[in-house]
């Protein structure tokens, strides 16, 4: 059941995103699909998960995900209604807070907000990239070879020095070829 | 240490560093402002990186701001931030409008499986890279790795809304934290 697209609700869902990013706005992409997705269908999961595929690959900062999401939803319109959204509430707060925690980086409640929020922005990065599989998992046909690509990739980022864009192109390439 | 001469050079240093990062802007930023232009020192950078960290939204483009602010106050910040999403921006909508195109090809779904699985590699990766980080955290590291893996399940497994996620682990690694600094 598809819910009909209206621009106020996307930029109101990425306002509210905004200020929970921390770590990125990576880290929302899980609630992006429960709205995006599960909750209002305008998008289908391999559409999702494209749109995030195609900013990766793209060059520029990774937010540019969610104007390719909002692009996917309604048009430009969407990309500048999902892009105001998600960057309004997060860099008017980082203008006016960086001046204060730059003068204040020793004190007790700044180090304590880092330290108890640091290993939740790492277990959600991680979540994300196995929420991002699971598409590909899903179908039979192409699970061994997803599998394979995705320990591969992880293999080379971990332990190698390869530029990252040579692996997207290779799996862009890989996938044509009908390999995986 | 350097400075940019204008907006103009600050707007066109960042639109620079955008289109080479591929996969993430980072640690092309850390070369571009550090190494090749010289308005930053590492420990500038490292501490900028840090703060940018600790507030919402995506960290480069927290940092790209903050040092546009550095030189030249909200102008900076804001030419600094068009330099870094502008031409970016354009280059990936205009792909995205090609895929909507290509979409009904076979071999661009297939293309596109093959790069998705590569980027959630990645960002998998980048999780996993950063993991030693938490090996300095006050809370400790089997409580601060217990923390990152229940919000892993509770997100990833379980489907939970961030928002509470958010509230629950947030708030119990913060209220640890500020215990343990005492």
């Amino acid at each position: 059941m598809t819910a009909p697209v209206d621009l106020a609700s996307l930029f109101l869902h990425f306002l509210t995103l905004s200020l929970l990013s921390i770590g990125g706005a990576i880290t929302t992409v899980p609630e992006m699909h429960r709205f995006l997705v599960d909750r209002m269908a305008w998008l289908s999961d391999s559409e999702f998960t494209a749109s995030i595929a195609l900013a990766q690959a793209a060059p520029g900062p990774n937010i540019l995900f969610v104007a390719v999401l909002g692009y996917n939803v309604a048009g430009l319109a969407g990309a500048a209604a999902s892009m105001a959204g998600i960057l309004l509430p997060s860099t008017v707060l980082t203008l006016t807070a960086t001046r204060w925690a730059r003068a204040n980086r020793e004190h007790r409640a700044v180090r304590a907000f880092a330290a108890g929020m640091t290993p939740l922005t790492l277990g959600l990065i991680i979540a994300t990239g196995w929420l991002l599989a699971q598409p590909f998992l899903k179908v039979e046909a192409h699970r061994m070879g997803t599998l394979l690509l995705i320990a591969t990739t992880l293999v080379l980022t971990l332990k190698t020095r390869l530029n990252l864009v040579w692996m997207v192109l290779a799996g862009g390439l890989l996938g044509a070829l009908g390999l995986v | 240490m350097n400075r940019p001469a204008s907006l103009l050079a600050l707007f066109l240093a960042f639109t620079r560093l955008a289109l080479q990062g591929f996969g993430g802007v980072l640690a092309v930023a850390q070369r571009e402002l550090v190494e090749r232009l010289g308005w930053l020192s590492k420990e500038e950078f490292v501490e900028a990186l840090a703060i940018a960290q600790v507030l919402p939204g995506p960290n480069v483009v927290n940092l790209s701001m903050m040092i546009g602010d550095r030189f030249f106050g909200l102008r900076g910040a804001i030419a600094a931030l068009a330099g870094m999403l502008a031409a970016p921006a354009v280059i990936v909508l205009g792909l995205a409008a090609l895929y909507g195109q290509l979409s009904r090809h076979p071999i661009a779904v297939d293309a596109l499986r093959g790069m998705g699985a590569v980027s959630a590699g990645l960002i998998l990766a980048t999780g996993i890279k950063l993991l030693p980080a938490l090996k300095q955290s006050p809370l400790g590291r089997p409580l601060a790795i217990g923390l990152a893996g229940l919000a892993f399940v509770l997100i990833g497994l379980l489907r939970w809304p961030l928002l509470g996620v958010l509230a629950l682990l947030g708030g119990m690694g913060m209220a640890l934290a500020w215990w343990k600094l005492k």
